[in-house]
């Protein structure tokens, strides 16, 4: 039990995927100006890496290893997120048109996302089981969520602050994530526990 | 009695500044020189002018017809002549002018033949008629036609009515003295509000800064033989507002999307009490009202001010001060500072402070908001200040509405306490009227929209219905024309062609005739219309001789000096 | 060997996939754009076909197409511009034309014929008048298109910015003056 726990926290906490492992970026600045298309990203990524996770340990399990193919992973395990991705634009296209067209170009973007491929493949070296590939999958989307939450939060205060002009936007988003990167330093002590 | 007083959160405590008006009794303002009646002095629509320069009007005499249900009649405030019915500057913060009645007293001061009414024996129909007629409005300062708020809600009963003699604001003392010296009349007044609404309970709320008035109060109700309980409120600004005084004396809370009547309570100031007692007894319209005149001032004073008297009139008999600057309608925490010093008293005016640099320090330049809280904990509305000036000045309105403003009475607690000094208020006023503006033109876009597609869906009808007329048509001409030529099938081809032939180029030739015709009317109709332009246009504009420069630049520049003043060809449309 | 089992497998993977696709994209498909809707309702709907379109309702399906940008519309202001970027995650940009004070058309009636060639051109039904009766133009309808002034044949209609009067007045953005403060003498 507390094995799981360990990695569950390890993963959204300790080893955050934006803000510790620094992978993810390109949504993470992209789509924080406002909160609602926060929760979007985060559903959807959620979605995405939980999902890509589960598909390329059945694939690197079942398919690359018994057959000794595992040069072939980065390849499989890109064209199985693509899917995945694609799969998911087209059912935000159904459900809420809105949210795709206020996520844009980033909607896509998932499947070259580092993080989405990251994780599987950090996965694979740490050596987990499918469980702890799930839990750690799912962790790592959840962290994800959080710190875009969080972050979109911020900037949206931001936007009705006094920033000096040559600040404002990128500039100071940018110093934000990196004090956010500073306090999540704080978690390292964590991984004593482990 | 005892009564157990509910609290509101927050408010503050200011210095009163009461004490200086206190001194002498109500005393009558003389005649100003002109009066100045705006037409519009309640909330509602624009009453209409009956009156025209020239005329002949007694005090009392109705002026403008109230318009609408929501609107109230304004009346003459003394016998004279009318000099003019013209816009004149507002008592407003824009500086603005509005349609206004200019009456040159004749110092006789005569009054229209008042008739006095037996309530009792009217319907509460004809009663608010005649409070309408009358031109009674609330004296607060909301200035809310008062036969609007005469009906009880269907669906759930009166139980308590409120009447307000709290007046917390500082400097204000009009209501405190009113209720000193005209208590019975005030008590008279409540009695009809009483009968129109038919409450379980009266209260009259007065703060424990005024105990002559209360006294006064209590003796003039037992005096009548009445069963209204005069309950003393703590003080402590805003009491004296009608949610607040509502909450202390009944703990109801009323939100901003409900009406106070949906909780089955209403308020009243107890000078609108008088004035409806002056309308139906007396028979006399709202024609002054009592006014503080205090601030920079050696003798503050109130005084019964007639409605239109130009503010610099009266304040001169309170003798100001030499560094007066201004004037301030209202109190410090809610009063306006006046666009220039002759605007005319309105029946939303219950003070004149005399403003100083010395009374009044100017604002220090505001800081930033450090989120101290102390606004949340001063706000009587429980809302949270700091909130609402954060996404009023990042001009983010729909989170401004998130957080509330239009819950906002604007009473200037969070101003008052704030250590940063910021203008809370003003950043409010300002979301507050960008909004309101935005809806408005929302509105209007929406029915723009609306008549566009409108008219797009009439267009092609017609166009469907034009081309099925000229199916018919021409589907009938082949039909006659088949006729035609199965009658003529005897008569020799060439003869029945030519004869159809005619038959279609005779029709063509007409029309076509028919269309010269009109293009030659439409073609003379221009010509008229450009040689009647031309005739209005200004001729002799070139070759001057000097003496004709002359004269036509002392004109310019004399026309410079008086065209500020003048109104625009728009304004004159829209007046 | 190996090879080819790399490329069947490869293959297979590719196959199953495209399938699942096609399959869901028959299953998802989206019909209609409501989008459009959106951006209508956004436009000032003054018809007056300054962006290029001939009405609001064609240019919001362009910019919902992405054909256009979204700053062609002046009377929706740069607020405007910036309530679409909001919408639509684009980049606000100032606007392509000079965004003129509000104006409504009046009728000098002095100089009107009758000919009903203003009420035909008016898209929002703001004129009011029949063949050689008196037109007029009801004010408050009155979107400031400016599609009036063309057909009139003797130029009677004019355009007259809106001013500022007690019912459109707004409060200001509050800003306090700094006074630099008079020097104070040493001790």
């Amino acid at each position: 039990m507390s094995h799981y726990l360990f990695i569950l926290v390890g993963a959204v906490l300790v080893n955050n995927v934006v803000l510790v492992k620094i992978l993810g970026l390109c949504p993470f600045m992209g789509v924080s100006k406002k909160l609602e298309t926060a929760y979007g990203m985060g559903a959807a990524t959620t979605f995405v890496l939980t999902m890509a996770t589960g598909a390329s340990y059945i694939i690197d399990h079942y398919l690359l290893i018994p057959f000794g193919l595992e040069y072939l992973r980065t390849l499989s395990f890109i064209v199985t997120i693509a899917a995945i991705v694609q799969l998911t634009e087209m059912v935000i296209a159904k459900t809420s048109p809105s949210l795709q067209q206020t996520l844009g170009i980033y909607l896509p973007l998932i499947t070259t996302n580092c993080a989405v491929l990251g994780v599987p493949l950090l996965n694979i070296s740490n050596g987990y089981n499918f469980i702890d590939s799930l839990l750690f999958g799912a962790g790592s989307a959840f962290g994800f969520s959080l710190v875009l939450i969080l972050f979109a939060g911020m900037r949206e205060r931001i936007e009705g602050a006094d920033v000096p002009i040559y600040f404002r936007g990128v500039a100071i988003a940018m110093v934000t994530a990196g004090l956010m990167a500073l306090a999540f330093m704080g978690f390292a002590g964590l991984d004593k526990y482990q | 009695m005892l009564m157990n007083l509910f609290k509101f959160k927050g408010g503050v405590k200011p210095p009163t500044n009461k004490t200086q008006s206190l001194g002498l009794p109500i005393a009558q303002a003389p005649l100003p020189t002109r009066l100045v009646v705006p037409l519009h002095q309640s909330i509602g629509g624009m009453p209409r002018p009956v009156v025209k320069a020239g005329d002949k009007v007694l005090k009392g005499q109705l002026i403008g017809q109230a318009d609408g249900w929501i609107s109230a009649a304004v009346h003459a405030p003394t016998s004279g002549t009318v000099l003019e019915v013209a816009l004149h500057v507002q008592p407003h913060p824009s500086g603005l002018d509005a349609l206004c009645v200019v009456i040159e007293p004749d110092g006789r001061d005569q009054w229209i033949e008042r008739t006095a009414l037996d309530y009792q024996a009217m319907t509460p129909e004809q009663v608010r008629e005649h409070l309408q007629q009358s031109g009674v409005v609330g004296l607060g300062g909301a200035v809310f036609p008062t036969h609007g708020k005469l009906t009880a809600s269907k669906t759930v009963p009166m139980e308590e009515m409120v009447i307000n003699g709290a007046e917390c604001e500082p400097f204000i003392t009009c209501d405190d003295l009113l209720m000193r010296e005209r208590a019975e009349e005030v008590v008279r007044g409540i009695g009809i509000f009483r009968d129109l609404l038919q409450p379980k309970k009266v209260l009259i709320g007065i703060e424990d800064n005024k105990p002559e008035a209360a006294a006064a109060m209590r003796a003039a109700v037992s005096a009548l033989n009445e069963k209204f309980d005069v309950v003393q409120v703590p003080t402590l600004y805003p009491a004296g507002g009608a949610k607040q005084l509502i909450r202390v004396l009944t703990g109801k809370e009323v939100p901003a999307s409900k009406r106070s009547t949906d909780l089955g309570v209403q308020c009243f100031n107890v000078a609108t009490a008088y004035t409806a007692w002056r309308a139906i007894a007396h028979g006399e319209p709202v024609v002054s009202r009592l006014v503080t005149v205090s601030g920079n001032v050696d003798a503050p004073r109130n005084y019964e001010v007639l409605i239109g008297t130009p503010m610099d009139e009266l304040l001169k008999l309170a003798n100001p001060h030499p560094d007066t600057d201004g004037i301030v309608m209202g109190g410090p925490m809610m009063g306006f500072l006046m666009p220039n010093n002759q605007v005319p008293v309105v029946k939303a005016t219950n003070c004149l402070i005399a403003h100083s640099p010395r009374i009044f320090p100017p604002a220090p330049p505001e800081m930033p908001c450090i989120r101290c809280g102390s606004c949340a904990q001063a706000c009587p509305h429980e809302l949270q200040p700091f909130e609402m000036y954060w996404f009023s000045r990042a001009k983010n309105f729909g989170k401004t509405q998130e957080y509330h403003i239009f819950d906002c009475i604007e009473c200037g607690c969070c101003s008052f306490v704030c250590p940063s000094r910021i203008p809370l208020v003003q950043y409010f006023r300002f979301a507050k009227s960008e909004i309101w503006a935005r809806e408005r033109e929302k509105n209007a876009a929406d029915g723009a929209k609306e008549r566009f597609e409108f008219k797009q869906l009439r267009d092609e009808r017609e166009k469907a219905e034009k081309a099925e007329k000229l199916a018919k048509a021409a589907a009938a001409q082949a039909a006659k024309k088949a006729a035609e030529a199965a009658a003529a099938t005897e008569a020799t081809s060439t003869e029945t062609a030519s004869t159809s032939a005619v038959v279609e180029a005779t029709p063509t030739v007409a029309v076509d005739a028919e269309k010269e015709a009109k293009k030659a009317t439409i073609l003379a109709a221009m010509e008229r219309a450009k040689a009647q332009r031309e005739a209005a246009q200004i001729k002799n504009t070139e070759n001057l001789n000097a003496q004709q420069q002359r004269d036509i630049a002392e004109i310019e520049a004399r026309r410079e000096v008086i065209q500020p003043a003048a109104p625009t060809a728009v304004d004159e449309n829209k007046a | 060997m190996e090879i080819v089992l790399a490329i069947a497998i490869m293959a297979l993977g590719a196959v199953v996939l495209g399938a699942a696709l096609g399959f869901a994209s028959i299953k998802f498909k989206v019909e209609g754009d409501p989008l459009v809707e959106k951006i209508n309702s956004i436009l000032p709907q003054t018809q007056c076909g300054q962006c290029g379109f001939p009405g609001c309702k064609p240019y919001s399906e362009a910019i919902a197409k992405g054909e256009v940008d979204i700053n062609l519309c002046p009377p929706g202001g740069l607020e405007g511009v910036q309530r679409l970027a909001d919408l639509l995650g684009r980049e606000v940009k100032p606007l392509e034309q000079e965004e003129r004070p509000k104006q409504i058309a009046i009728i000098d009636e002095n100089t009107c014929i009758g000919c009903t060639l203003c009420i035909q051109a008016c898209p929002v039904d703001a004129i009011v008048g029949a063949a050689k009766q008196m037109h007029t133009i009801i004010t408050p309808l009155c979107t400031g298109c400016e599609l009036c002034l063309p057909p009139c044949p003797v130029e009677c209609i004019r355009m007259e910015a809106i001013t500022e009067n007690l019912d459109n007045w707004k409060w200001k953005f509050p800003v306090v003056e700094i006074k630099a403060a008079p020097m104070q003498k040493a001790a």
